[in-house]
């Protein structure tokens, strides 16, 4: 069951030449063998090619020689399909790239081959990140390994569901509103997405460029603090990304929280459809963090309200450009026409799915002429009040609490055919984006019947992970609550 | 009605640089199609550009050169449309702060001074470029990315002469600047033509026409020459113009309608998130400023100012930079510039043009002025001069060596001249008598006799005199 490790057990076991790279990486295909048929979390993995690099892993392993600087050697993670990996496909579960390979590496997956991590394939999620219940993939739902008639969330969801399923170690996804957070509170997992400049985005292909940010989906907060030090700090070929020294995370998982003050927003509690026992679930953990020594204030999020609406102006307007290079010309899916635009017209309308189409055209109307400002640039001005709200807020206190969801996960099907209310499942996960600070969401108990995993969320000051590392990290030893595996685990 | 141009000049120029402007390829015209190409300029999912300082630093250079405000805030945003050879469908340009603003370039044109005012020259990337083949279309990626400066003009200019004048000039100013080859060739220099006709005094802009697609400034001349009299035309005959973009179809000679401002495009400008905002530093900027070069017209003037240069002189200088400045260098030292200029230009300049560099030069800078001062000091006759720079220039002696080995020292002794004169005079009586009865020209034949028997070596005003004394009446 090497599969069900940690990467901090199984680094330390292969470390220890207890297990190798090739019996990790095979317990993982095994498990995908045995459950990927029903959830449906891989869109693409190469055994032999895992295997291959399982066993340079295992080469490259010395015997009582610890592999300096390669915490990650041997290790199977498995990447949504939206970062690129030389040689590996990257549909972004679009049909338009359906064909696709990347001939280049994204700095990430770079990283993750510099540390020795074994690139073990690509993961199902809503068509360029455009969702938030992986249902809008262009090649099938994943289903929630808790209980597979529910969505795993999105979009990247099936990142988290492999994670919660132990068909890999980790996993990275990326999150524009809360794509690798929501997920990950649906599927029982830990969800980290850092500080916006925090991770290069070259690579990663894009969705809303302003609010992107790739983060670890992990079993556990050690694993996330892991993964976020191999890869984080600056890249130059990401004019984005911000050249600051990466701090040692795991230095702070000392369980010491006493002594930070996490802040309540009060806007918060007047959230209309908040399930009752995910509040339970968020007041109780906000009770175990001041056993634990922590101070708990209310705090104010004046514009917390106008997130949803700023969101989904700023993120389908950057996406109306971003993806507009989708055209057929150079690479992709191409359906022929009379001329170029008969080409475009026609390989967009086959190649992508309703929600893209839907995001392109809110974005392509946002910044047209004469609606630019009424928009455009008033979403602009509320994103800057919003990031307002949590510096002050952060002035007061070193994170802030919230529920990640205002649901466990919801049915297949439930939601797909009113865009508003899916919108609604990403409430408490936008405005982090929007202020570019970071958040995580981990485990905090499970709905009553069915049995359903519940998130809560930290946020915290930009730069500021080890701050949330440290207190996810302090609940979660002393907590039940990442010890429990889901049925398809 | 008496009518007046009125237009506005966009011209797009691509900068001298190593690469090009979000990624590590080579910025070289020529390479088979396609060759310098990577992920980030063929817009493959997931690329980021990442700006080249160089063509940041060229831009705020241009600003320097054209007399512009440099900001201290300049972004980069996105212009959405759809083309195949566009490879991100938008194309990165600076919409609302560019990096330069506000400034004017002043150039020579009719006999004057004219000014006209450079509204902002802003940073973008250029696309790539379409063939058309029988069955279907390529499009070669090398160009795409390539950093391209467009340069806009406010509406100052009157005629297509004028136009003219101004891209000249413009031309020079960037290839003094070092900012680009401008290689018209190459598609370096390409530029699009806001224009509009009004009755003369009046002072409300008429319909703005753009014109596109001329590919060099003397298309640009013809297709104005085409268009305002097309306009005015229009007009007289009581028609109406409206906003239109036309193309110029250099061929045929005409512009042709291409699209109505009904079907103007949108192009959806917003910031690209994936740029910072770009604040030039005070030692950045101070190290562009220390590239600013002397501006082509100023060293015009300066030449005729400093060197009592005549303005024919001063434009070869202006033309041929390194010919400028080796005549600077050598006349500093020099009482007298306007022979070194005269000597530079007529003899160097020609021997030049037969394959010698200036920095082969055999003879020493301080022999031009050294033969300058013999002409001068009469110790040499001009004729003389030309048979000592033309040695000098082979051999590389110096000129009074020259001078002493093959005896051109010059003949100003009064008894050897009146020797010489009345063997000219007695030799060649017609054109004596043709002096006396009023010819004065031929005076000029009789002198060229008398040089002639001395070799080149009688002082020819001395001659002269001698000559005018001995047949005056």
């Amino acid at each position: 069951m090497l599969n069900r490790l940690t990467i901090a057990d199984l680094a330390d076991r292969l470390a220890r030449r207890e297990v190798s790279s090739r019996d990790a990486v095979q317990a993982c295909l095994d498990q995908i063998q045995r459950v990927d048929g029903e959830l449906h979390a891989f869109l693409h993995c190469d055994a032999d090619a895992a295997l291959a690099q399982a066993d340079a892993a295992d080469a490259a392993r010395r015997p009582h020689a610890a592999p300096a600087g390669r915490p990650l050697l041997g290790v199977p993670v498995a990447l949504k399909d939206v970062i690129a990996v030389r040689g590996q496909p990257l549909t972004c579960g679009s049909r338009i790239l359906e064909h696709f390979i990347a001939p280049y590496d994204a700095t990430v997956a770079a990283r993750l081959k510099a540390a020795g991590a074994i690139l073990l394939g690509r993961l199902n999620m809503d068509e360029f990140a455009m969702g938030s219940s992986t249902e809008n993939s262009g090649f099938g739902v994943t289903r929630n390994p808790w209980d597979t008639s529910r969505v795993p969330g999105g979009s990247s969801g099936g990142s988290a569901a492999a994670v919660a399923a132990h068909e890999c170690i980790a996993a990275l996804g990326s999150d524009t509103g809360g794509s690798v957070r929501q997920p990950a509170a649906f599927c029982g997992v830990v969800g980290l997405k850092p500080t916006y400049g925090c991770v290069s985005r070259y690579g990663l292909v894009a969705f809303a460029s302003s609010l992107d940010q790739i983060g670890p989906i992990t079993k556990t907060v050690r694993d996330a603090a892991t993964l976020m030090q191999a890869i984080s700090g600056h890249d130059p070929l990401d004019s984005t990304s911000v050249p600051r020294p990466v701090p040692d995370y795991a230095a702070v998982l000392t369980g010491d929280v006493r002594g930070l003050k996490l802040g309540l927003p009060r806007e918060y509690a007047a959230v209309g459809g908040l399930d009752a026992e995910v509040r339970q679930a968020v007041d109780a953990a906000v009770k175990h963090f001041q056993s634990l020594g922590a101070e708990v204030v209310e705090v104010s999020l004046p514009h917390a309200e106008y997130a949803g609406a700023t969101y989904y102006i700023i993120a389908p307007a950057e996406a109306s450009a971003n993806l507009a290079r989708f055209d057929g010309v150079r690479y992709g899916l191409r359906v022929e026409g009379a001329d170029p635009l008969e080409m475009y017209s026609r390989t967009r309308g086959a190649g992508f799915g309703a929600e893209v189409k839907r995001r392109i055209l809110l974005g392509t109307y946002v910044l047209s002429s004469g609606y630019y400002d009424a928009y455009y640039l008033h979403a602009q001005k509320v994103r800057t009040l919003i990031r307002r709200d949590f510096l002050q807020a952060f002035e007061q206190v070193d994170a802030i609490v919230t529920p990640t969801a205002p649901t466990a996960a919801f049915k297949i099907g439930e939601k797909t055919s009113d865009p508003l209310q899916m919108y609604l499942a990403d409430i408490f996960t936008v405005s982090c984006n929007l202020a570019g600070i970071c958040g995580v969401s981990l485990p905090c108990g499970f709905t009553a019947n069915p049995k359903l995993p519940i998130g809560l969320q930290l946020l915290g000051k930009p730069f500021n992970e080890a701050t949330l590392l440290r207190l996810a990290h302090a609940y979660e030893q002393t907590t039940p609550w990442h010890r429990e595996i889901a049925p398809l685990g | 009605m008496e009518y007046e141009a009125v237009i506005g000049l966009e011209t797009h120029v691509q900068l001298k640089t190593r690469s090009k402007m979000w990624c590590g390829c080579a910025n070289e015209f020529g390479a088979p199609p396609n060759t310098h190409v990577c992920p980030v300029c063929l817009g493959l999912p997931g690329v980021l550009p990442v700006a080249n300082d160089e063509a940041l630093r060229l831009t705020v250079l241009t600003g320097l050169l054209l007399h512009c405000q440099i900001p201290g805030r300049a972004k980069f945003d996105r212009k959405n449309y759809f083309y195949p050879d566009m490879p991100k469908n938008y194309q990165i340009t600076q919409y609302d702060q560019p990096s330069t603003a506000n400034g004017w370039v002043e150039f020579e044109f009719a006999g004057g001074l004219a000014r006209v005012r450079i509204t902002r020259a802003h940073l973008e990337e250029d696309v790539g470029k379409s063939f058309h083949f029988e069955r279907h279309s390529g499009v070669d990626f090398n160009r795409a990315g390539v950093p391209l400066l467009e340069i806009v003009s406010e509406p100052d200019l009157r005629s297509a002469d004028m136009a003219h004048a101004y891209l000249t000039a413009m031309k020079d100013i960037l290839v003094y600047g070092g900012i680009s080859d401008c290689d018209m060739e190459k598609g370096m220099v390409r530029c699009d033509v806001n224009v509009s006709v009004r009755p003369r005094g009046e002072t409300k802009l008429g319909a703005k026409i753009e014109i596109k697609n001329m590919n060099s400034f003397s298309g640009v001349r013809r297709a104005l020459d085409y268009e305002i009299p097309r306009q005015i035309a229009v007009l007289e005959q009581g028609g109406r113009l409206a906003q239109e973009t036309r193309r110029w179809d250099d061929p045929a000679g005409i512009t042709e309608p291409m699209r109505s401002k009904e079907d103007a495009h949108d192009y959806r400008y917003f910031p690209d998130p994936d740029l910072m905002p770009f604040e030039p530093v005070e030692a950045w900027l101070t190290e562009v400023k220390a590239r600013v070069v002397e501006l082509p017209l100023a060293r015009k003037q300066r030449f005729i100012h400093d060197y009592q240069l005549p303005a024919g002189n001063a434009e070869v200088f202006k033309n041929d930079v390194p010919l400028g400045d080796y005549f600077e260098r050598v006349a500093r030292q020099s009482s007298n510039p306007k022979s070194i200029a005269n000597w530079v230009i007529n003899n160097l300049r020609a021997r030049l043009a037969e394959g010698t560099t200036l920095a082969g030069l055999k003879f020493r800078p301080g022999s031009l002025i050294e033969l300058v001062a013999l002409v001068e000091a009469k110790t040499i006759s001009t004729s003389a001069a030309q048979q000592v720079f033309a040695e000098m220039f082979d051999t590389g002696k110096a000129p009074a060596q020259i001078v002493q080995e093959r005896g051109l020292a010059q003949v100003s002794d009064a008894s050897a001249i009146e020797q010489f004169c009345d063997q000219a005079i007695a030799a060649h009586p017609g054109p004596a008598a043709d002096f006396k009865a009023g010819k004065a020209a031929a005076l000029n034949f009789l002198k060229g006799q008398v040089m002639k028997l001395s070799r080149g070596k009688a002082n020819p005003s001395l001659a002269g005199e001698v000559l005018e004394r001995k047949l005056k009446p």
